[in-house]
């Protein structure tokens, strides 16, 4: 009896959830569901009413400051650009980039939604980026910082992030009075791109102030709130008393406010969020990226199973920038110096990572690098220090 | 209750066992139940801000919008399903295992050493030694278990449930150490597996489906037809009786938590070689507690495990695309099943008991 009971019960739980559904499926947007081969791949673009745009965030952008959200800001921004309508834009939110059921499921809804093209933000959504780029071939996926690409329906996105890295360098190796500058940083030294950015921020410090030192210390993780404010908080006990980072949140920026510290900001201007600490911020302006690349994809430039190119940003394109200096609180003179090598930089006339010049690390060996192969960089120059 | 005195003393109410309840006001009590569930569940999603038709349309319209869709629904459905009969067994002998989460990823660890280092074998080889040593990996973890009850009468909820960390954990080792992918620039984790590792697709989901299927069948027939099954439910109703039966419990609650084990391995092996292509921290994420529920709310019977199963399945994927459309936060859908459980849980205590208020004569006795 109570197994007929059981099947009843669960039966009535089904109806009712229909029940409740039907009275509402005219209510519920984007009710038609595309099949994700829709997109026309005759070598032409296509039609802007047809563009279907998805993204995987690693966390909510709603948390208004941070990586997910200077993302979100530039997808924003191409939305506005292209004048597209909401309902052309799919979205998945706090994705976690180690958990792969997880991103496997985000981009498959993506698909089924019906997205000719799909941003994943996150390092980690890349091998399940390549391997869909395999199974739907009529799909772009564009996968921030990775290293893979497949020149058809599968890219990656990145800029020269280490320039403005460089110049917040000087506003901090100006600002420092301990000559110890704290780093909180992602991911260790094999990490190409923390530790790329690492070095430039370091060779920056030198270049106004050769006695400061910069101290990295490692969370293993892209997004981990408590983490980076412990680190960051170790950072500050043991004397630093200007902070650097490259992770997620804003918690380093606020753990200096906090400790009467100074602070640079990544991603987001994060004067927004600690103005008495924070010098200025790196960061990022990824619409200009977000806007090219669908404006590509409009324009037949791009063709998903054609062809698709990489793309490398830096200060001159806009994709990397500096914020407003936080006149009250950077050292005299500090306007001026960034001023003078900014203009270098984004007129070409010099580069952090040139591809000539030879940079000594701390043990002593040298090193060339070429900015566009950043992620080959596994060592740190002279003037950092690994912190436990 | 005979004199006056004592009612004076009386506190409010009694909770008193039921007499059987008809199965009418059983049905009833259920229903109110489930409606129950979704006004809650609705107040819930008003309260925060949104259209609650809606999202409960949108969740249905999401699990079934397209084929891909149903797809994607049947694949949250498997390891579900799988871990709830897992412990369906070691339930059916009142073993408490609340270990499927981590049997489940120990059998899929023991699969993927197969897919990381044998991804050159024979296809359909690989996948069958893959999905054993899953059943063996998850086995041999529900057995640990099982051992320190029979030799030294542990607890087994929690020993079952400290396993499920240690297990996450030796993920966590082997992805941040010996199974690390040196390609991923310092980045720790496993290397995405070989094609050649990938379970085959039948109607565009992974097989695991069917061996789900055949599991709903095998868990019903050793249940309900076998000797062995048999021996479970004795065990289960009295441990005494089955010794003077002449059964060997050891060796029973030996066999079930190896096979409960075993099952909830296979789960894992399908996950990883069959849905995540990899061996990560989330390669669980909480089916196995998903289970018990399931297992429990289904009283333990195979062919409504199935149904539920599916049920959650639509919740999960229903769920998933109410976050894409309306910019809901997925821990949501969380709460959501929460309060459903909660109400249908919740029933389950009122066919069973009742309330006896102080001076309400004739409650029952």
């Amino acid at each position: 009896m109570k197994k007929v009971l059981s099947a009843v019960l669960a039966a009535t739980l089904a109806l009712s959830l229909a029940a409740c559904g039907g009275n509402t499926t005219g209510n519920s947007a984007s009710s038609t569901p595309a099949s994700p081969s829709a997109a026309t791949t005759t070598g032409a673009g296509i039609p802007k009413e047809e563009l279907k745009i998805g993204v995987v965030h690693l966390s909510d952008p709603a948390e208004g400051t941070g990586y997910s959200y200077t993302h979100e800001l530039g997808i924003q921004g191409m939305m506005k650009n292209l004048n597209l309508d909401e309902n052309q834009l799919v979205e998945k939110i706090n994705i976690d980039d180690t958990d792969a059921a997880a991103v496997e499921n985000a981009m498959t809804e993506l698909l089924e939604e019906g997205c000719n093209i799909i941003f994943a933000t996150s390092w980690g959504y890349m091998d399940t980026a390549e391997a869909l780029a395999e199974e739907y071939p009529d799909v772009i996926f564009s996968h921030a910082t990775g290293n893979k690409s497949n020149g058809v329906n599968f890219n990656n996105y990145f800029g020269r992030i280490y320039q403005a890295r460089y110049l917040s360098g000087i506003a901090a190796g100006l600002k420092t009075e301990s000559n110890k500058i704290g780093y909180v940083a992602a991911m260790g030294k094999e990490n190409g791109e923390v530790t790329s950015g690492i070095n430039a921020f370091a060779m920056g410090v030198a270049s106004v102030n050769p006695d400061a030192e910069v101290y990295v210390k490692v969370t293993n993780s892209w997004f981990d709130p408590e983490g980076e404010r412990q680190a960051a908080d170790a950072l500050l006990a043991s004397g630093c008393d200007v902070l650097a980072q490259h992770v997620d949140t804003v918690g380093p920026q606020l753990a200096a406010e906090q400790a009467g510290a100074y602070a640079i900001g990544y991603n987001s201007d994060m004067a927004l969020n600690a103005p008495n600490a924070t010098l200025v911020s790196v960061m990022w302006d990824w619409s200009v990226y977000y806007t090219k690349a669908v404006q590509n994809v409009m324009d037949g430039t791009w063709v998903a199973g054609e062809k698709i190119e990489n793309y490398y940003g830096d200060m001159a394109d806009g994709l990397v920038k500096l914020s407003d200096l936080n006149e009250p609180l950077v050292a005299e003179g500090t306007a001026e110096k960034i001023e003078e090598v900014q203009a270098k930089i984004i007129s070409g006339e010099w580069d952090v990572f040139d591809g000539k010049t030879e940079i000594m690390d701390n043990e002593g060996q040298t090193h060339v690098l070429d900015g566009v192969d950043y992620g080959t960089c596994n060592w740190y120059v002279s003037n950092v220090k690994e912190q436990a | 209750m005979t004199t006056s005195s004592n009612m004076s003393h009386e506190p409010l109410f009694h909770v008193v066992k039921h007499q059987e309840r008809s199965a009418v006001q059983v049905l009833l009590l259920r229903l109110v139940a489930v409606v129950c569930s979704i006004l809650a569940g609705g107040v819930f999603i008003w309260a925060i801000g949104y259209n609650p038709f809606a999202v409960y349309g949108t969740i249905l319209e999401g699990a079934f919008r397209s084929e891909m869709a149903i797809q994607a629904t049947v694949k949250f459905t498997i390891p579900m399903c799988i871990c709830a009969l897992a412990v369906t067994l070691a339930f059916k002998m009142k073993f408490w295992n609340v270990g499927g989460e981590g049997q489940l990823i120990v059998g899929a660890i023991f699969a993927s050493y197969f897919a990381l280092f044998c991804a050159d074998w024979n296809h359909w080889v690989l996948v069958v030694v893959m999905l054993v040593a899953g059943a063996v990996g998850g086995g041999l973890w529900g057995l640990l278990a099982a051992g320190f009850k029979v030799k030294f009468g542990t607890n087994e909820t929690l020993l079952t449930l400290m396993l499920n960390y240690i297990a996450l954990h030796i993920v966590s080792y082997l992805q941040a150490g010996p199974w690390r992918d040196p390609g991923a620039n310092g980045f720790s984790k496993i290397a995405r597996f070989a094609k050649n590792v990938a379970l085959d697709k039948v109607l565009g989901v992974h097989f695991g489906w069917i061996i789900m299927l055949v599991l709903v069948a095998a868990v019903w027939v050793y249940l309900k037809y076998t000797k062995q099954g048999y021996e479970i439910s004795v065990v289960g109703e009295s441990q005494d009786t089955a010794r003077y039966a002449g059964i060997h419990v050891k060796r029973v609650i030996l066999r079930t938590m190896f096979l409960s084990g075993a099952i909830a391995g296979i789960a894992g092996a399908c996950q990883v070689a069959g849905s995540d292509m990899t061996l990560s921290m989330g390669v669980a994420g909480g089916v196995g507690f998903t289970g018990i529920i399931i297992a429990w709310l289904c009283q333990l019977n195979p062919g409504m495990i199935l149904v539920v199963s599916f049920l959650f399945g639509v919740l999960e994927k229903g769920s998933s695309v109410v976050q894409s459309t309306f910019g809901l936060s997925s821990d949501c859908a969380d709460v959501l099943q929460g309060i459903i459980l909660f109400f249908i849980l919740g029933s389950e205590f009122f066919v069973r008991y009742s309330f006896v208020f102080r001076h309400k004569k004739g409650g029952a006795r």
